[in-house]
């Protein structure tokens, strides 16, 4: 373990063209809500972490209005599988496949994440 | 002119009230209407409404809410419905009906319904200025005109049915109102002397003077020729601005005398047993102008019912007949139950009384009993919730004994009789004659699985209403027979309904979502997540309770930030591109010039869109999450506070102006109005609640459309519940009346959190009031006396409430980690969320949208790429 204090809070990263891309400190992210992270091409992501603190990331724009509010979600559990519901319109979304689950014709980006 | 006869037979039906309208729907169910041409004449302005229920108007029901007649069903069935043109002369030998308007039309079958007239005692100056009679909805206009502008006193003659609703209108217009009755008892026709005493003490309790047995001998006039007073058969005077007739009515049958058909002595188109008259095989009258077989007028409705019934069966060469029928009755006057049924004063031979009467609660219970123990009929006063079963029961020995029939509850002998021990023969709705077996048979063979469904089925409970407590009663015990189980549950996590919840969460003090969903969830659902549903309900009742429980009332604090809908979540109300708008509380719609200022300043400074809300304040749109904090500290700091727009709690409370502005007012609307919205600020309920306060009956502030709405009187407020607009409008009922400032907000809070306790998610109060078994009648038992003896609990909750209030905005702008959360990105708190963007429109700006792109390929889809 090492003693160097700038380094003991974990990150949470994103999986962008094979690199880590570092988004914000773990503890950032309350269980339950996601944050919203601005990706260098413009894109964006929205980070979920569940209350056993597994995380999830999936496209930050909601399909069904194009505003970019999916982070602003309620999370919750169906079926054993995490979803975010659209804070616009309701619609949820599997956080793990990005499959809309009210409309199986629409699907979200899905990114890896990790915390490191 | 003269309408030429057809090819088809032509049925002309002269009146078009309660009875009428059902004649039609007899023929239109009988195919009648497709096989002749059915003409209407109405006398009155408007088509059939339901007049038993007429003085409901004074409760807040328009003329259009009493409206019987479906416009659709009058079309579809090619029915002509003239309004306002009453049938003037009939000729029998050319059998031809001359209307008014001077249109004449030859008929096959003549139908009279031509009901029946006020009766006004033949007294000097009967017709003075001031005297009115009670009976159509114009009579109730003219009534409510008189009695706000010219009158501050009004006597009603007659204490029957009619005399006494009349009485309580007036008192609910703000009059003094005196009850004239000459009988020595209220009621005589339905109570006897017992019913009668118990019944004159609640009454007069109400702030109503009873004067009975004593006659009307002379209206007394003005030099104006207006009513001052009336003179007593006992010599007394009695000083009164208006006078009220309502001493029985008479049967209408003057077409029917004029074209030389038989009429009884007292009145009344002699009729067979199949209402056709006597002399005129092609001629009916139905309805209380007719004088029936047995030789009685029914002024009832479900015995015209049955006479409408009849004579459309007759008509169609179906067997049928009327032969009489009982004259059961239960109503609610001026808030006291009265139910007298069969034999209520036992006439019949050997017949033995069992009486319960306790006068200093106001109960008075009869019930007429035979030789053989059978239950002959009886009479019910100050509590008549056993009226359905009762009423079903008699004709035959009841499973219990008589007595504890009448006890009240707790009373060591007392049983409740459910309606599950009714024969399937017996009938449980007697206006439209629905028996227990038809009303089951629509659960079991129609797949009925609701009470509105039921109704509809059956037609039950759309009569007098007496009977859907007992119709629900019976619709739950087929369903749970049938082994139908309906999952009542909150959602796939909760089993429990929200109002079982909101029990758990306050008896055991569970203050946290998860550990009510660890202990309570459903079996799966433990140990997850949750889901969008439950967690606000469960977040929006722990904020309601938070004294009570130990918990923050502060609803970003902790796990709670977690529950909250992202409008709680952001304090602020999420627009369709992703930005916000954002209202501060503007307490009563009272704003100063330079809190006015203020706002204007803001909205210019952050270049946000204002509009003006129906709630009496300010929207400013177009906020981004980073600038929420910024707008909010500047709010602040001149004296806002959150508005609670975003949140499922109190919105505003609207007021007009009032007393101190406005020349009709008689109350300070205003000062009211903001009393309130401080008082029930904040508070978190299952659904929005909005409130106004009007200075005076002309209402200005719409306060019947809302969830609690307060109407000022000469006496202090009325307080009605349960309105509604949006997309199904509801008038409010009203509650209470003439309360003093204490008595309202005492009555608001308990009312408030009842409903907090009692209702479902996103339930607003309207369909609350609706849904919950006994209705209004419940709730007034409840917040108003008591019944279930919890206004004590109701009170300290709101209490707390009140001393734990804080505004949520000035809180979380002092709270620099609270506030790391209002960024669009988290990687790049500075940036601009670049999805949020305006274009301008007539001289502010609207959203602009980017195409959408629905959905993606799958292709563009990482499959299982989460991870740790």
């Amino acid at each position: 373990m090492t003693l160097a204090p700038e380094t003991t809070e974990l990150k949470i990263e994103l999986a962008l063209d094979g690199d880590w891309f570092p988004v914000c400190d773990l503890s950032t992210l309350l269980p339950g809500r996601g944050v919203a992270a601005l990706l260098p091409d413009g894109r964006q992501a929205a980070i979920f972490r569940d209350r056993s603190g597994e995380l999830f990331a999936i496209d930050n724009r909601d399909p069904f209005t194009g505003a970019a509010v999916l982070s602003r979600g309620l999370t919750g559990t169906h079926q054993g599988r995490p979803f975010v519901a659209s804070p616009l319109l309701k619609q949820r979304f599997d956080l793990a496949s990005g499959q809309c689950l009210d409309d199986e014709a629409v699907q979200v980006t899905v990114y890896k994440v990790r915390a490191a | 002119m003269t309408a030429t006869l057809g090819a088809t037979p032509t049925i002309v039906l002269v009146g078009h009230g309660m009875v009428g309208q059902r004649f039609l729907e007899a023929l239109a169910e009988r195919g009648l209407t497709a096989t002749h041409r059915v003409v209407v004449l109405c006398e009155e302005p408007r088509p059939a409404y339901d007049r038993v229920a007429l003085t409901s108007y004074f409760s807040g029901k328009t003329p259009e809410d009493l409206s019987m007649t479906d416009m659709e069903f009058i079309k579809d069935h090619g029915i002509e419905l003239y309004i306002g043109d009453p049938a003037v002369a009939v000729d029998r030998d050319a059998k031809k009906v001359t209307a008014r308007s001077g249109e004449v039309f030859e008929y096959d079958t003549l139908v009279l319904a031509t009901g029946s007239y006020p009766f006004v005692p033949p007294v000097p100056n009967k017709d003075a200025e001031g005297c009115f009679v009670y009976r159509t909805i114009e009579d109730l206009l003219a009534i409510e005109e008189y009695a706000k502008t010219r009158a501050t006193t009004g006597a009603v003659v007659g204490g029957g049915l009619l005399g006494l609703e009349a009485a309580g209108a007036l008192k609910g217009l703000g009059v003094e109102s005196h009850i004239v009755e000459f009988a020595p008892r209220l009621m005589p026709v339905q109570v006897d002397e017992g019913g009668g005493a118990a019944l004159l003490r609640t009454i007069e309790e109400m702030g109503l003077s009873v004067h009975t047995g004593v006659g009307t001998q002379e209206i007394v006039v003005g030099e104006d020729g207006a009513v001052t007073g009336m003179k007593l058969s006992d010599g007394s005077e009695l000083a009164t601005d208006m006078v009220v007739f309502s001493a029985g009515v008479r049967p209408r049958d003057q077409l029917a005398r004029d074209c030389g058909l038989d009429v009884g002595e007292r009145g009344g188109i002699t009729v067979d047993e199949q209402c056709r008259t006597v002399g005129d095989p092609h001629v009916f009258a139905i309805g209380e102008c007719a004088l029936a077989a047995d030789g009685r007028v029914y002024g009832l409705v479900a015995p015209g019912y049955e006479q409408a019934e009849t004579a459309a069966a007759t008509i169609a060469s179906d067997e049928a007949s009327f032969t009489g029928a009982d004259l059961s009755t239960k109503l609610k006057l001026l808030g006291v139950d009265v139910a007298s049924f069969g034999d209520a004063h036992g006439t019949a031979e050997d017949c033995l009384d069992v009486v319960y009467s306790d006068s200093r609660a106001g109960l008075y219970k009869k019930l007429v009993i035979g030789r053989d123990g059978t239950l002959l009929g009886g009479i019910l006063v100050g509590d008549a919730e056993a009226y359905g079963t009762l009423k079903a029961f008699t004709g035959s020995v009841p499973p219990v004994s008589p007595e504890s029939l009448v006890l009240p509850a707790g009373a060591g002998e007392s049983a409740q009789l459910g309606p599950s021990a009714l024969p399937d023969d017996a009938i449980v709705c007697s206006c439209h004659n629905v028996s227990k077996g038809a009303i089951r048979g629509a659960v079991t063979d129609h797949q009925c699985t609701t009470v509105p469904e039921v109704k509809k089925c059956t037609k039950a409970g759309t009569g007098c209403g007496s009977c859907v407590k007992v119709l629900g009663q019976l619709v739950n015990a087929e369903l749970e027979a049938s082994g139908i189980e309906v999952d009542k549950g909150l959602c796939g996590c909760f089993g429990q309904t929200r109002e079982e919840l909101y029990e758990i969460v306050l008896a055991l003090r569970i203050n946290t979502y998860q550990e009510l969903l660890d202990r309570y969830g459903r079996e799966e659902a433990r140990g997850g997540d949750g889901c969008e549903i439950c967690k606000p309900a469960v977040g929006s009742i722990i904020a309601s309770l938070a004294p009570a429980i130990g918990a923050s009332g502060y609803v970003l604090d902790g796990e709670q930030a977690a529950l909250q809908d992202t409008n709680d979540h952001f304090l602020a109300n999420l627009q369709k591109n992703g930005s916000y708008s954002v209202v501060p509380r503007i307490p009563g719609g009272e704003i100063a010039p330079e809190k006015l200022i203020v706002i204007g300043e803001i909205a210019r400074d952050f270049g946000l869109y204002t509009k003006i809300t129906g709630g009496q304040r300010i929207d400013m749109f177009g906020a981004r999450v980073e600038q929420l904090p910024l707008i909010w500290a500047r709010l602040v700091d001149a004296g806002f506070e959150s508005g609670h727009a975003y949140g499922k709690s109190l919105r505003t409370v609207k007021s007009c102006v009032g007393q101190t502005w406005c020349r009709y007012g008689v109350q300070d609307s205003v000062r009211m109005a903001i009393d309130l919205e401080l008082r029930y600020r904040g508070l978190r309920s299952p659904h929005k609640l909005k409130s106004a306060v009007s200075g005076c009956q002309r209402e200005c502030a719409e306060a019947q459309s809302k969830d609690f709405g307060v109407i000022a009187t000469a006496n202090g407020w009325n307080l009605y519940v349960g309105g509604n607009g949006g997309a199904t409008p509801r008038h409010a009922d009203l509650l209470a009346q003439d309360l003093s400032d204490a008595e309202l907000v005492r009555l608001i809070d308990r009312f408030l959190m009842f409903y907090i306790r009692t209702a479902d998610r996103l339930e607003r109060t309207s369909t609350w009031l609706e849904r919950i078994p006994g209705g209004l009648d419940h709730v007034r038992d409840v917040v108003v006396h008591d019944s279930l003896g919890i206004c004590d609990e109701l009170e300290s909750l709101m209490r707390a409430h009140v001393a734990h209030y804080r505004d949520e905005w000035a809180e979380t702008i002092n709270d620099p980690e609270k506030l790391a959360r209002f960024v669009s990105f988290v990687n790049a708190p500075d940036t601009p969320d670049p999805v949020v963007a305006f274009v301008p429109e007539r001289d502010q700006m609207k959203p602009d949208l980017p195409l959408l792109s629905i959905g993606m390929r799958p292709a563009d889809v990482l499959e299982g790429s989460t991870q740790r």
